[in-house]
């Protein structure tokens, strides 16, 4: 909480005095802008932001608490899906990651290349609608249809590869739920056909717009330093012109087998690390998922995707964490096992938790409506930030 | 440098207030060190030129149910592209931990959420309020002997 607020004297340019005091505005949690029930304590100077202090927690749902209470390791998928819940693959992705670690289980090639596609897909999904909101809040309604509209085609794949559309429990221990559905591959290259040309559509209609770049360009300005400093991952560390992505710099699955490039801002309208930055890292990211998704339909194995399931989870006692690239930088799983069936302590580390850290630093000296662009420009879903 | 060059660093510099060296795949590599000097490693591990651990993954609290709560730092140094755990533990009784936060800036909120969820104290912490419970809540939910109370706010619990 701010201690006090200040009370100065100022003089006006007509000789009078008048009284100037800080003032407390309560941004959300009910407000479009914050993207879920995040609560912003703003210090404003008139329209400039001295302080902000983010509240969070109003969709606390005891993640780690309930993962303590399954009966077995599987059990917690589910409520990994519910954590960032529109990057549900990457999620239950991660999660398994740190599990079969522990267990020290290899899974075969054809699930890799399908958990890999998925996430990816996933990932531009999760762009799409990170930059369709984004859009949004800056006063851009054409966009987010349009996002949407390209969104739902992914969403389709998903369905009928394991019948659900947001929330999928999919990525099993050893496996996947289900095996690809007959038409998938045709259809996810025809996906990736008639996706390339949408990213151009989209920056022609929002990413060079004149008064995007307005609102967006030198705002939020986040050097590297600091980045690094407050943990930030994802495109928001990529925004600051850090080259770094977990799939290249500490590889995981069979990332190392495909081409693409880490994508970073340049600065190019504004500063290095400003708004617009963060947000053209996230479309350009979506161009690079294309990338790895059409390299992964084509070298698709055949298999069995069931075969390294186990029937018991029961890994050895020790400690892991382990982590992945998320749609919004690294999601870690530290999973602490005794040696039973269930986990002894899961700590999920979400990028947006740690990213929105960041939110005092940078949006101290703005306006109140540069606000908006800052929080937007973090991509944070409140489901993950809470647990 | 590999987490056994790192530990004997440490170990040179630190002496017996370094406790336990353990490396048993597939855990993490942990390095436990004494609670009173967890900040001064933490320092060291971040300023050394040879170690440069500047990122911070995590920050996780633990109930170990042997009357002990423990913090769990694992660290990476995005320049030399290395990987360590520090581990302490600390009695039930008087959890009190010297805080990171001036080390790595992004302890201030994971700091916040093991306070918050394990009850674990970050002495020399410059917020140390709750984060993900509502700031008058009782008790410190994964604590292993926590009950869940009936009533919050004159209001049922519901289960």
């Amino acid at each position: 909480m701010p201690e006090t607020t200040t009370i100065e004297t100022q003089q006006t340019s007509s000789g009078k005095t008048i009284r100037t005091e800080e003032m407390i505005i309560n941004m959300g949690p009910q407000h479009p802008s914050t993207h879920g029930v995040l609560r912003l304590e703003l210090v404003v100077d008139g329209e400039i932001i001295v302080d902000v202090i983010p509240h969070i927690g109003y969709l606390h749902r005891c993640f780690e608490k309930h993962a303590e209470h399954m009966t077995n390791y599987q059990q917690v998928i589910p409520y990994c899906d519910r954590m960032d819940y529109v990057a549900s693959m990457n999620m239950d992705l991660a999660y398994v990651l740190a599990v079969e670690k522990l267990l020290g289980l290899k899974v075969p090639e054809r699930v890799e290349y399908i958990r890999v596609m998925m996430a990816e897909l996933q990932r531009v999904a999760s762009h799409l609608l990170a930059i369709g909101t984004y859009g949004l809040d800056v006063g851009a309604f054409t966009p987010f249809l349009f996002c949407f509209r390209d969104r739902e085609h992914i969403l389709d794949l998903f369905e009928m590869t394991c019948g659900a559309r947001l929330l999928y429990n999919y990525i099993w221990i050893g496996g996947v739920s289900h095996d690809l559905a007959t038409g998938f591959v045709d259809k996810a290259k025809r996906f990736c056909a008639y996706f390339r040309p949408k990213i151009k559509e989209l920056n022609d209609l929002l990413t060079f717009n004149e008064i995007f770049i307005k609102r967006t360009a030198n705002v939020g300005i986040l050097p590297a330093d600091v980045a690094i400093n407050y943990g930030c991952s994802g495109p928001m560390l990529r925004g600051s012109g850090v080259n770094w992505d977990l799939r290249r710099d500490d590889p995981y699955s069979i990332y190392d087998r495909f081409e693409w490039e880490v994508q970073v801002g340049k600065g190019e309208v504004g500063t290095v690390g400003d708004c617009w930055d963060r947000y053209m890292v996230r479309v350009r990211e979506m161009e690079q998922s294309v990338n790895i998704i059409e390299q992964a339909l084509v070298r698709l194995p055949e298999g069995d995707v069931f075969s390294a399931i186990p029937k018991r989870i029961r890994p050895p006692a020790g400690d892991v964490y382990v982590r992945s690239e998320s749609p919004r930088g690294e999601i870690g799983f530290y999973v602490v096992s005794d040696g039973s069936t269930s986990p002894y302590r899961v700590k999920a580390r979400s990028p947006a938790f740690v990213n929105l850290s960041v939110l005092p630093e940078i949006s101290k000296g703005y306006m109140i409506a540069d606000m908006v662009a800052i929080v937007g420009s973090v991509d944070i879903v409140l489901g993950e930030v809470d647990r | 440098m590999t987490s056994q060059d790192i530990y004997e660093k440490v170990r040179a510099k630190f002496g017996d207030a370094i406790l336990e060296f353990k490396e048993a795949p597939p855990s993490d590599p942990y390095i436990k060190i004494a609670p009173p000097v967890a900040k001064d490693v933490a320092a060291f591990l971040r300023t050394d030129p040879d170690l440069q651990f500047d990122y911070l993954m995590c920050l996780s609290g633990v109930d170990y149910n042997n009357g002990n709560l423990g913090v769990v730092y694992s660290l990476f140094s995005m320049q030399k592209h290395h990987k360590i755990t520090l581990k302490v533990e600390v009695p039930k009784t008087e959890p009190k931990v010297p805080s990171v936060e001036s080390v790595w800036r992004s302890a201030d909120w994971h700091e916040r959420e093991a306070y918050d969820l394990v009850g674990i104290i970050f002495a020399g912490h410059p917020d140390l309020r709750r984060i993900l419970c509502p700031y008058d809540w009782e008790g410190h939910p994964l604590q292993k002997d926590y009950k869940l109370p009936e009533f919050y706010q004159g209001m049922k619990v519901a289960y």
